[in-house]
């Protein structure tokens, strides 16, 4: 399987803390990536690493369907198809639902003057098909504060599919949200694989992790702790690793930890 | 593309029917005129003889412009959640950039001077404000410090290019310059007004109509998503404080030419009305929220107060008073309102 994304050797300092340390990681093509770790294990940092927000300390390498990437940018990360659905939800509280879902990519003219009307009708669209609202209540130019907590979560998950993304990152996109909306955003995530797209998918939640990633990476403490496909292991085996990996920083059984 | 997120509606919240969306995104602008025209007809009410005469909105047409041509630029400044205290010292820095060049073709070409004193001072305004975002953006100094610094240090540098000496300005009157930002329309309304009009026009299309605009919003109103979303929040800061910058100098060239004479200590009592404009004007001093036309309005109602308060019998010392109660009533409204929507 060729892979869409591998990073070699990654590490990240801020100052003196070493949130990642010499982090091998891919994603194959059609492929969901399921990340677990607990707090501080350096989950969103990787994250931040893959979006070009964060850069690698030297000697960390990225590859993007094997084309090497020097100096990966927000920007250039966003060209070459990655998207990612924040925990932070990322959203401009009191800004209106077009300029969210547009937010950073506006549709405009060379000269940077908008094209309101198209980006009007497309979040019309948008709201009546991917998000769902069927509300009239609602319109494009509401403003996205007053929205609830699965609405906003519909609004960022639906950014990030417009945007046709070939890796969508979903930095622990049911922290939140109720039982059906977790039902929901669940379901989007078989549906990016239907799509033939593929996906990260954090969570501290291993309930949530476990049904629908095809490979499933332990990080902790900022290392790679170990890695499994999914037919490997049982529910429950997977469990009495995990809470191994947090006792001893390393997973027991046949799979070598990464270092 | 998407086959699993249209599944289920999610749930309805309350009930947000179009005209009630329409009435709250203007709500703040049909607020301010209400709020104007009120503030209007007292003064109608209380002093009759001078707000029913010509010669008052004449007045008003051609001072008001002295901080409004600022105010409504800073409104960029204000929705991208940072401050600029120094905008009423440039106004000094660009006529002193002014003073040097027009001095230096006074003996040879004077109304080639104007001309060049003119861009030296616009240019002088631009440098700094960049000078300010560069110290905000670059340095991560908060921007109510920063340019509460570059304030003291422009009005200084003043005093020290001038040697604390006016400028009579007086030989600038030949200039078509003087007729363009200065002078009479149809010999009534004041040029600057018009300018004052330009200004709006031109603010409220880059913030509405283009893509800097809209980073602007966002830049104010939740600085990381802004990040992660790819906006370059730096440059779009570094930007606003430019503009700001720029249009202090060019408010400096039209007061100055207004009464045709430089006076060192220009900008002195321009910060509080300014400021109060913008605020009164509905533009949040949290970020992401504001609109030109508020501060357009807010403008007049700050620059109908002191004549109001004269014409009808009372002592000016209100002034004051009133426009520091006015800039701290409407941002503790901009609270209220903001922890409602929380």
């Amino acid at each position: 399987m060729d892979n869409v994304l591998q990073m070699v050797n990654i590490s990240k300092t801020f100052g003196e803390v070493a949130a990642l340390r010499h982090v091998d990681f891919h994603v194959g093509s059609n492929e969901i990536v399921g990340l677990l770790g607990d707090n501080g294990a350096g989950k969103s940092t990787l994250v931040k690493i893959i979006t070009g927000y964060h850069q690698p300390d030297p000697g960390g390498e990225i590859y993007w369907k094997g084309q090497k990437v020097e100096r990966l940018s927000v920007a250039r990360a966003r060209e070459m198809g990655i998207e990612v659905v924040y925990q932070e939800r990322a959203l401009a509280d009191l800004q209106c639902l077009w300029r969210n879902i547009f937010m950073g990519r506006e549709l405009a003219n060379r000269w940077g003057i908008l094209d309101l009307k198209a980006m009007s009708d497309e979040t019309s669209r948008l709201m009546q098909t991917a998000m769902g609202f069927t509300s009239a209540a609602v319109t494009p130019d509401s403003v996205v504060g007053t929205f609830s907590g699965g609405e906003r979560q519909g609004v960022a998950i639906t950014r990030a599919l417009y945007f046709q993304a070939e890796l969508i990152i979903l930095d622990e996109p049911t922290m939140g949200l109720s039982l059906t909306e977790t039902r929901k955003c669940l379901d989007f995530v078989a549906g990016i694989k239907q799509a033939g797209k593929c996906a990260i998918f954090i969570d501290h939640n291993i309930f949530h992790v476990y049904p629908i990633a095809d490979r499933i990476v332990v990080l902790d403490r900022g290392a790679v702790a170990g890695q499994f496909m999914k037919g490997e292991l049982t529910f429950d085996e997977l469990i009495d690793r995990l809470s191994s990996v947090a006792r001893t920083g390393s997973l027991e059984g046949n799979n070598r930890p990464a270092r | 593309m998407n086959s699993a997120a249209g599944a289920r509606p999610l749930s309805p919240t309350a009930t947000r029917g179009g005209f009630v969306t329409l009435a709250r995104k203007y709500a703040l602008q049909i607020a301010i005129v209400f709020v104007a025209l009120l503030i209007w007809a007292f003064f109608v009410w209380r002093a009759p003889n001078t707000f029913l005469a010509y010669d008052i909105y004449n007045a008003l047409m051609s001072t008001t412009p002295y901080f409004a041509l600022m105010a409504i630029p800073l409104t960029l400044v204000i929705i991208a959640k940072e401050i600029d205290l120094s905008f009423s010292s440039i106004m000094a820095f660009g006529m002193a950039a002014f003073d040097v060049v027009f001095l230096l073709f006074s003996k040879t070409d004077p109304q080639l001077g104007v001309w060049l004193g003119f861009v030296a001072c616009l240019l002088a305004g631009f440098l700094a404000g960049l000078l300010n975002g560069v110290i905000v953006v670059r340095l991560g100094i908060p921007s109510l410090v920063a340019t509460l610094g570059t304030s003291f240090f422009w009005s200084g540098i003043v005093l020290v290019i001038t040697n604390a000496q006016g400028l009579g300005l007086t030989p600038t009157k030949e200039t078509i310059l003087y007729s363009i930002l200065v002078g009479r329309i149809g010999g009534r309304i004041p040029a600057q007004f018009v300018w004052t009009i330009v200004f709006v026009i031109v603010i409220w299309f880059l913030l509405n109509r283009t893509r800097f605009g809209a980073h602007v919003y966002l830049s104010g109103d939740n600085v990381e998503s802004a990040r992660l979303m790819g906006v370059d929040v730096a440059r779009i800061k570094m930007l606003v404080f430019a503009i700001a910058g720029l249009a202090a100098a060019f408010a400096g060239f039209v007061v100055s030419l207004d009464v045709l004479f430089f006076w060192p200590t220009l900008g002195g009592g321009y910060l509080l009305n300014t400021l109060a404009s913008v605020f009164l004007g509905g533009t949040s001093v949290f970020g992401g929220t504001g609109t030109v036309f508020g501060t357009f309005v807010a403008s007049f109602i700050i620059a109908i107060i002191n004549p109001g308060i004269v014409a009808a019998g009372w002592t000016a010392y209100w002034t004051q008073p009133i426009y520091g109660l006015i800039i701290v009533v409407s941002v503790s409204l901009q609270a209220l309102l903001r922890r409602r929507l929380a």
